[in-house]
C-alpha cells in the first residue's frame, strides 16, 4: 500500500469516527464505526465497500475549504484502485491498465487485429454463419484460455485480498446477504432511497443506480446468453447460428442493448459527475473501460443485425477482439471491481452477523448526541 | 427605488430557508442574503443533527410517544425555568406538523439507531446530519424560485418609526440598498464576534473556541438593537461546552466533543483538581463543564486517563497524548510534573472499592476524603500508558436576541414593528433563558421560520 494514500485515509475515517453523522447512507458507516483503530486492511475492506455514491460528501461539513478537508469518497476510491492493483495476479498488469484508458483501447484494437489476422490464416475449414469466417475449433482454442487465465487470476487475487481483510470462512447466509445488495444494488440508493450525488452535486438521483443495473444485468444476460450457445453446442448438438427464439438469441439481444444503453448513460454520468470527488488518476482507465463493453455491446449486436451481409468477417473480428480483449483484462481493469466488491460485501455480512444481536456500545449509545 | 422583491430573508440557515419557503410558496417573491460563501452556508444548521418533535404515536422515524407536557418538563428541567411558556408550548405544539412539512421539502430522516431508544422517541436524525438538511431546503427554495446572494453581508436596517425602510449590504466589493416589503432575520447570535463576546464575557472569552459558523458576528443584531428594537435574553451570557482544547478556533462542531471526563480526572494548569469529575453522566455535565474550565487560569483543563479506560468513550477526533509514565505525560502537556504525580497519587490513594465500576450509570464508586471529590466512576489511574487531552471552552450560541411575540414579530417600546420579523437563533433567547435541550434549537427554526414567512407573506400579499 503507498503510505501516502492509506494514510489519508486513516486521517478521514478518524475524523468521520468522531462525527458519525453519516451512518445511515450505506454500508462503510456501520463498519467503520466499529472500528476504534484502523488497520491497512480494514481500511481495505472498507474501500471496497465504497460504491462512491457521494451521499456523505455533499452531506459533510467537514469538505474544503474546512481545514479537515475531508474528501472520504476519493480518499476510498484512491486506497481501492490500489487495492485492485496490489491484490491482482500478476499486479504489474493491473497497475498499467486500472488507470489507463488509452492502453485499454489500445488492447481492443490489438484484440481485432489478431482476431483479424486469425481469420485470414485460419480461416472457415468450412463452417456456416459465422464459423464460415472462423472456425469453431479455432474460436475455442483463442477463446478457452481467454477465459480461464481471467478466472485462475481472480481467484488468487481474492484469496489475496479476502486475508488483507481478515476474512473467515464463508456461509450461504453471508453469500446470500451480499447478493441480496448486488441485487438491488443498496449502497448506490443512500439509506433513505433517494438514490446518490452524482451527476449533479447534491441532487439526489436514481441515474448512476439504474444505469449500473442495466449494465450488471445486461452483462449478466449476455453472458447467460454465451452460456447457453455453449451447452446448445456441447451438450445437445446444436451449433450455431441461432433463431431468434432460441434462447441465446433470447438472452442475448435484450442483454446486447441493455448492456450498451447502460455503458452509454454511464459515460454520460461520468462525464457530468466532479472527478475530484472520485480518483481522478483512475478516470480514464474508467472510461475506457466502460468504452470498451459499449463496444462489446454494440459490435455484437450490429452483428445480429448485419450478420448476413458482407460486413460480417469485419464486425466478427471487431466483436470477438473486444470481447476478447475484456476478457483478458478483467482483473486489471474496472471489471474487477465487481468481484472486490461482492468479496467485501460478504466479508461485511460477516461482520454484521458476528455483532448480531449484541448490545449497542457506549460509544453508539453516546453517538445520538448532538 | 422599489425592490423587485417582496421579501429580504437575513440570513441563510435553516430557519431562514424554513421562512424563505414558506413565504415563496405563498406567492411572494423572496430574496435571501446569506453572508457566507455557498460552501459554508447554512450558519449553525450546518453543525445539527436532529430535530426535537412532540408527537402522538409514532410519526415518520419516531417511535412510541412525546407528549408536549413530557416535552415541556424536559424544556423547564433544562432552562431551570428560564422559558417562556407561552413561546415554548406554541413550538413544542407545532413541531408535530413540521415533521411531515419538513419531508415535504426534501429532507430525509434516518431510521432509529440501535441503542439510542430514548432519543428515537423525542428527536428525528437528519440523513448526513444538517448540511444535508441546508442542500436540500436550498434545492427546494431555488425551485420555488426563491434567489439566493452568497456573500450578502447586510450592514444596515433602516428603521423609520414602525417600518423597516430599507436593507443595506455590500457584495463583490459594491455596496447595494433595497427596499423591500418586508424583511424577516434569521441571522443568528454573535458568538463569532470575538470582541463582542469579549465585553460581555470578560478578557477570558479571548481564549473561548466557536464551535459553530465564523459568520454569526451579529451585524444585524447589533444594528436592529442600536435602533431600539426590543430585546431578551441575557446579554453576558452564552451556552458553552466543554471541548478538546486542540480544536479549530471556529466551525469543529461535533468531532471536537471529548466523552472521557467521566473516566478520568480533570486538572487546571498547575495540576490541580478542581471539580468532581464524576459528578453525572457527561450528556448532563458537558455544559458545566465548559463554564468550569472558562474558570481556571487560562481557561484551559487537562484530562489524564489510564490505559484501562481508553475505550470506554467515543473515539476522538483527534488522538491523545500518550506517555508510559505521568511525569512524561505531563512534560508533553506543559503541566509540573512533580504536581501532577502528586495530585494523582493522592487521588489514587482515595479510591476504594471499584468492583462495582459501571461505565454507563452512575455506579456510586467514590474517592472517600479528598476535595473535590470523584462521586462516581473513580478508579485509580494507574495503568500505564497514560492518555492526555486539553479541554477548552467552545461556545455554542449567545442568549442575547430579538423578543418577539407568537407571531414572530419584532417590537420596539412603541409596540410592533409591522414589516420585520424574526426567527431561529436570533431570536431563540425569547424561549430559552438558559440551558439547552438537544434537537430544540431546529425546532423553534422550523417553527418560527415558517411563522415568519406566512406572517410576511400575509403582509405583502
Amino acid at each position: 500500500m503507498s503510505l501516502d494514500l492509506i494514510q489519508e485515509a486513516r486521517r478521514q475515517a478518524e475524523i468521520c469516527n468522531a462525527c458519525r453523522y453519516c451512518e445511515g447512507y450505506c454500508s462503510v458507516f456501520p463498519a467503520l464505526h466499529q472500528e476504534r483503530f484502523f488497520s491497512d486492511g480494514n481500511l481495505t475492506q472498507l474501500a471496497n465497500l465504497c460504491h462512491n455514491c457521494r451521499g456523505c460528501y455533499y452531506a459533510c461539513q467537514y469538505t474544503a475549504p474546512h481545514e479537515f478537508d475531508l474528501n472520504l469518497p476519493k480518499a476510498l476510491a484512491e486506497v481501492r484502485r490500489e487495492s485492485w492493483e496490489n491484490h491482482a495476479w500478476p499486479a504489474p498488469v493491473a497497475r498499467v491498465f486500472q488507470a489507463n484508458g488509452t492502453l485499454i483501447a489500445a488492447a481492443c484494437v490489438l484484440g481485432f487485429a489478431l482476431l483479424f489476422l486469425a481469420m485470414r490464416a485460419i480461416g472457415s475449414a468450412g463452417g456456416d454463419g459465422f464459423y464460415a469466417a472462423l472456425s469453431h475449433n479455432a474460436m475455442v482454442a483463442i477463446f478457452a484460455p481467454a477465459f480461464l487465465f481471467p478466472l485462475v487470476s481472480l481467484v488468487l487475487s481474492l484469496r489475496r485480498y479476502w486475508n488483507t481483510v481478515g476474512g473467515e470462512p464463508v456461509r450461504l447466509s453471508h453469500v446470500t446477504a451480499a447478493v441480496g445488495m448486488v441485487a438491488k444494488m443498496k449502497d448506490l440508493a443512500a439509506g433513505h432511497g433517494d438514490g446518490c450525488n452524482f451527476e449533479e452535486e447534491d441532487r439526489f438521483s436514481q441515474s448512476r443506480r439504474y444505469a449500473h443495473q442495466l449494465v450488471m444485468y445486461g452483462f449478466l444476460l449476455c453472458f447467460a446468453a454465451t452460456s447457453a450457445g455453449t451447452a446448445l453446442h456441447y451438450v445437445f448438438d446444436l451449433p450455431a447460428p441461432y433463431g431468434i427464439f432460441s434462447l441465446p438469441k433470447l438472452l442475448g439481444i435484450p442483454g446486447g442493448l441493455m448492456l450498451a444503453w447502460g455503458t452509454a448513460w454511464m459515460a454520460r454520468l461520468k462525464l457530468a459527475a466532479d472527478r475530484d470527488v472520485g480518483d481522478p488518476s483512475a478516470w480514464g482507465g474508467e472510461m475506457g473501460f466502460v468504452l470498451l463493453l459499449f463496444v462489446v455491446a454494440v459490435s455484437g449486436l450490429a452483428l445480429y443485425v448485419l450478420g448476413g451481409t458482407g460486413m460480417m468477417p469485419l464486425l466478427l473480428a471487431l466483436h470477438l477482439g473486444a470481447v476478447l480483449t475484456f476478457f483478458l483484462l478483467t482483473p486489471f481493469t474496472k471489471m474487477a471491481h465487481g468481484f472486490y466488491r461482492l468479496a467485501a460485501l460478504v466479508r461485511d455480512a460477516q461482520r454484521v452477523q458476528a455483532r448480531g444481536a449484541t448490545a449497542p456500545t457506549r460509544a453508539q449509545q453516546a453517538s445520538a448526541r448532538s | 427605488m422599489t425592490s423587485q422583491y417582496d421579501i429580504a430573508v437575513i440570513g441563510g440557515g435553516n430557519a431562514a430557508l424554513c421562512a424563505a419557503m414558506t413565504a415563496a410558496e405563498a406567492g411572494a417573491r423572496v430574496l435571501i442574503l446569506e453572508t457566507a460563501p455557498k460552501a459554508y452556508r447554512g450558519g449553525n444548521s450546518r453543525h445539527t443533527r436532529n430535530f426535537r418533535c412532540m408527537h402522538s404515536g409514532p410519526l415518520g422515524p419516531l417511535v412510541e410517544d412525546y407528549s408536549e407536557e413530557e416535552y415541556f418538563a424536559d424544556l423547564l428541567k433544562v432552562t431551570g425555568g428560564k422559558t417562556d411558556e407561552h413561546l415554548a408550548r406554541l413550538a413544542i405544539q407545532t413541531s408535530q406538523e413540521c415533521l411531515p412539512w419538513m419531508e415535504a421539502h426534501g429532507v430525509r430522516f434516518q431510521p432509529s439507531l440501535s441503542g439510542t431508544l430514548s432519543l428515537a422517541r423525542t428527536n428525528a436524525f437528519f440523513m448526513g446530519g444538517g448540511k444535508g438538511l441546508v442542500n436540500a431546503y436550498y434545492r427546494t427554495a431555488e425551485g420555488l424560485g426563491v434567489d439566493v446572494i452568497y456573500e450578502a453581508h447586510v450592514t444596515h436596517l433602516e428603521l423609520k418609526g414602525d417600518r423597516v425602510t430599507r436593507v443595506e449590504y455590500t457584495h463583490d466589493g459594491q455596496d447595494h440598498r433595497i427596499e423591500p416589503k418586508a424583511v424577516i432575520v434569521a441571522s443568528g447570535g454573535f458568538q463569532a464576534d470575538t470582541d463582542w463576546l469579549t465585553r460581555a464575557w470578560g478578557k477570558p472569552a479571548k481564549n473561548f473556541l466557536i464551535r459553530g459558523t465564523p459568520y454569526n458576528r451579529g451585524v444585524v443584531l447589533a444594528d436592529l438593537l442600536a435602533q431600539g428594537v426590543s430585546q431578551v435574553g441575557d446579554p453576558t451570557q452564552c451556552h458553552a461546552v466543554a471541548i478538546d482544547g486542540r480544536a479549530p478556533k471556529f466551525d469543529g462542531g461535533i468531532v471536537t466533543r471529548l466523552d472521557c471526563v467521566p473516566f478520568s480526572i480533570v486538572v487546571n494548569k498547575h495540576a490541580e483538581r478542581f471539580y468532581d469529575e464524576g459528578e453525572d453522566v457527561w450528556p448532563k455535565r458537558y455544559a458545566i463543564w465548559g463554564r468550569l474550565v472558562a474558570n481556571q487560569p487560562d481557561q484551559v483543563g487537562y484530562v489524564i486517563i489510564d490505559a484501562k479506560s481508553l475505550e470506554l468513550f467515543m473515539p476522538s477526533v483527534f488522538p491523545p497524548l500518550k506517555a508510559d509514565t505521568l511525569e512524561d505525560l505531563a512534560v508533553q502537556m506543559d503541566l509540573p510534573p512533580d504536581k501532577l504525580r502528586a495530585t494523582v497519587e493522592d487521588f489514587n490513594s482515595a479510591c476504594g472499592d471499584t468492583s462495582s465500576f459501571h461505565p454507563t450509570e452512575l455506579d456510586g464508586v467514590a474517592t472517600h476524603g479528598i476535595a473535590p471529590p470523584k462521586t462516581n466512576w473513580a478508579r485509580p489511574i494507574t495503568e500505564p500508558p497514560f492518555y492526555g487531552y486539553s479541554l477548552r471552552t467552545g461556545v455554542t450560541f449567545t442568549y442575547l436576541g430579538l423578543k418577539v411575540d407568537e407571531n414572530a414579530q419584532c417590537s420596539t417600546a412603541n409596540g410592533p414593528i409591522r414589516n420585520l420579523w424574526a426567527a431561529g437563533e436570533t431570536m431563540a433567547g425569547s424561549i430559552l433563558g438558559q440551558g439547552y435541550l438537544a434537537g430544540f434549537g431546529m425546532t423553534i427554526g422550523t417553527v418560527f421560520g415558517r411563522i415568519a414567512g406566512r406572517e410576511a407573506s400575509n403582509h405583502v400579499a
